[in-house]
């Protein structure tokens, strides 16, 4: 296959397109957060909104994406469709492109967003900007350049790069739809409009098993009880300086004491003394609670791109020069040891007074 | 069987950074490294090799310093290393990038590809899936234990709440997660051997089925606006004091801002 790239009739293509992730005929928490950031951008384009429903037996979800602001919904149900495989979810996405010409298509950065964004955009020959963090629309140039033509009403998608180091703002200006994979957790959801009906579009491009279509012989959900991190009001967090799993006792109690929830750094997960779904960071979450512990971790940038939006920032650490100093709002230099057990007999003590 | 690695060569973010005064990134200071995910991907395929005498190739785009990543991964067991690099490469895109190296792996034979799932320094995860959208083969993302069945892979494929047990049949492309493996040391003979090795060079010209429009930062779709080193917060205060005035500093602050 020698794709290349489509630059024919930007004008065809309108309105602002979701890719709608459901899981277990679940719709994911990026759908609903695509949702009210595409309602955004659609205002200052003067389009509409459309969600891409994709699945087995899902037409019951359509309602639910009204709701959280879909003016439409391309449903595109079929059996092979059950449950995430990369060639058939391209094949239903990339036809629903190609056939309705979307201007803006959206997708999650999530674990199958991530997958399915880089095959649909290869295949339907366009660009694609990676976890995104901030969506307007505006020129590009975003100041007019001589010997350029400013284009105006474009797809401005900011993203951190280098582990947060650096921000890039890009645009994909000569080809459509502008696509963009939006980190999870970033853009907000309008609050539920009860009632509200989306005009409904049952669309099927065929599915016809070949190569490229992965069998699934086993599904392994993980058995968990823990809260999701990106909910958390306060996030009790520990790195490798905690020293055990069995440490991680101390962490708990000061989070229970709150009302909070117990994370962790990417050291931890990888010791195995956490699971995957409590790691903060580049390659984990991104979480932005009211407060946040950073207790024994030092503050790598992979892990600071995933808290550093959090409201007040605590660091406890025994090495002055660990770089989570450097955006903690209150750092204490010392043993976690010592420190974390007293903490939450006084926090214990202070709230049983009220 | 025959497994081509695609590693890249990024900045080390790990340990050696270092900020500017104003709080950005100090570049100038910073060493390069083969990508952890790559290194994942080379160790899972030389497992291949170890196991079933698999032929490893090791493919980098970039610039002519990223013979370097080839050496590294010669020294730890791959066959042979391909550079791809010319002036009109320079700048690209994931688009851009996913063509040129499906272009040069066009003239290879393999029944693995395996590129690490995202580099640390872009961390966009793209150019996998896309490269093996180019070639028209199917691609199993954010991929553990790798298991050879026949002319399969058996592979667990990573979701946030689950996993995947995928089967398919080679040639295929796979993701590779750096939690895959334990990448092995570099040997000493490696070592000797990989700075002797020859190295194969490729350019523009040794590209298979690629058009100039989709190369280089010409042929990207997407374009930078505009890039700046974020500015951090900053540091507020930092406090170093005996555990009970460390505590009393902390139920201080708490109860300032109201948290309690």
């Amino acid at each position: 296959m020698n794709n290349t790239m489509n630059t024919a009739n930007i004008e065809e293509y309108k309105g602002v397109y979701v890719f709608a992730q459901q899981v277990d005929n679940e719709l994911s928490s990026i759908a609903f957060e695509l949702l009210g950031k595409a309602k955004d951008l659609a205002k200052d384009l003067d389009a509409e909104v459309t969600a891409v429903l994709i699945g087995s037996g899902i037409k019951g979800l359509v309602d639910q994406l009204a709701e959280y602001g879909a003016d439409k919904v391309i449903v595109v149900d079929d059996p092979e469709l059950k449950d995430y495989r990369t060639e058939p979810y391209a094949h239903a996405l990339a036809s629903v492109i190609k056939e309705y010409k979307p201007e803006i298509m959206l997708v999650g950065a999530t674990a199958i967003g991530r997958d399915l964004g880089p095959r649909v955009s290869a295949r339907v020959a366009t660009g694609l900007t990676a976890d995104c963090t901030v969506l307007e629309i505006g020129d590009f140039p975003l100041v007019p350049k001589e010997g350029e033509e400013q284009l105006h009403k474009q797809l401005l998608m900011t993203r951190p790069a280098f582990g947060g180091n650096t921000i890039a703002t890009i645009a994909c200006p000569y080809n459509r739809p502008q696509m963009a994979t939006v980190r999870a957790g970033v853009m907000q959801k309008i609050a539920p409009i009860a009632g509200a009906k989306a005009e409904v579009i049952e669309y099927n491009p065929g599915f016809t098993p070949n190569n490229k279509y992965v069998e699934i012989l086993d599904i392994v959900k993980k058995v968990t009880d823990t809260v999701d991190i990106m909910d958390a009001k306060i996030l009790v967090s520990g790195g490798r300086g905690v020293g055990s799993k069995e440490n991680f006792k101390i962490l708990q109690e000061l989070a229970d004491v709150l009302g909070g929830t117990v994370s962790c750094s990417r050291a931890v997960t990888d010791s195995g003394w956490m699971p995957k779904e409590l790691q903060v960071g580049q390659t984990g979450k991104t979480v932005r609670p009211n407060v946040y512990f950073a207790i024994g971790i030092s503050g790598a940038i992979q892990h600071v791109a995933g808290m550093e939006e959090s409201d007040i920032i605590i660091a406890i650490n025994k090495d002055e020069s660990a770089p989570i100093f450097d955006v903690a709002d209150y750092g204490v230099v010392g043993d976690l040891n010592k420190i974390v057990p007293k903490l939450t007999a006084e926090l214990k003590a202070a709230l049983a007074d009220k | 069987m025959k497994v081509v690695v695609c590693v890249k060569q990024v900045p080390d973010t790990k340990g050696g950074v270092k900020f500017n005064p104003d709080g950005t990134l100090d570049r100038g200071a910073m060493l390069t490294i083969m990508n952890p995910d790559d290194k994942a991907g080379l160790e899972a395929a030389l497992r291949l090799k170890d196991e079933f005498g698999a032929e490893v190739t090791v493919v980098t785009m970039g610039l002519p310093k990223a013979e370097e990543v080839l050496r590294e991964a010669m020294a730890m067991g791959a066959d042979k290393g391909i550079l791809v690099t010319d002036r009109v490469l320079g700048g690209a895109d994931t688009w851009a990038t996913s063509t040129t190296l499906a272009g040069a792996l066009r003239n290879l034979d393999y029944d693995l590809i395996i590129t690490g799932r995202q580099a640390i320094d872009g961390d966009t995860a793209q150019v996998g899936p896309q490269i093996s959208e180019h070639l028209d083969i199917p691609v199993i993302s954010y991929a553990q234990n790798i298991k050879i069945d026949g002319d399969s892979v058996i592979v667990e494929r990573q979701y946030e709440d689950r996993h995947h047990v995928v089967k398919v049949k080679m040639p295929c492309l796979i993701t590779a997660l750096s939690e895959l493996n334990e990448p092995r040391y570099m040997t000493p003979g490696g070592i000797f051997d990989a700075y002797d090795a020859d190295i194969t060079v490729w350019g523009r010209a040794d590209l298979k089925d690629v058009d100039d429009s989709n190369l280089g930062l010409k042929g990207s779709p997407t374009k930078i606006a505009k890039a700046s080193d974020k500015v951090r917060k900053g540091a507020g205060e930092k406090v170093s004091l005996d555990p009970e005035e460390s505590v009393a500093y902390l139920v201080g602050k708490l109860k300032e801002k109201h948290v309690i």
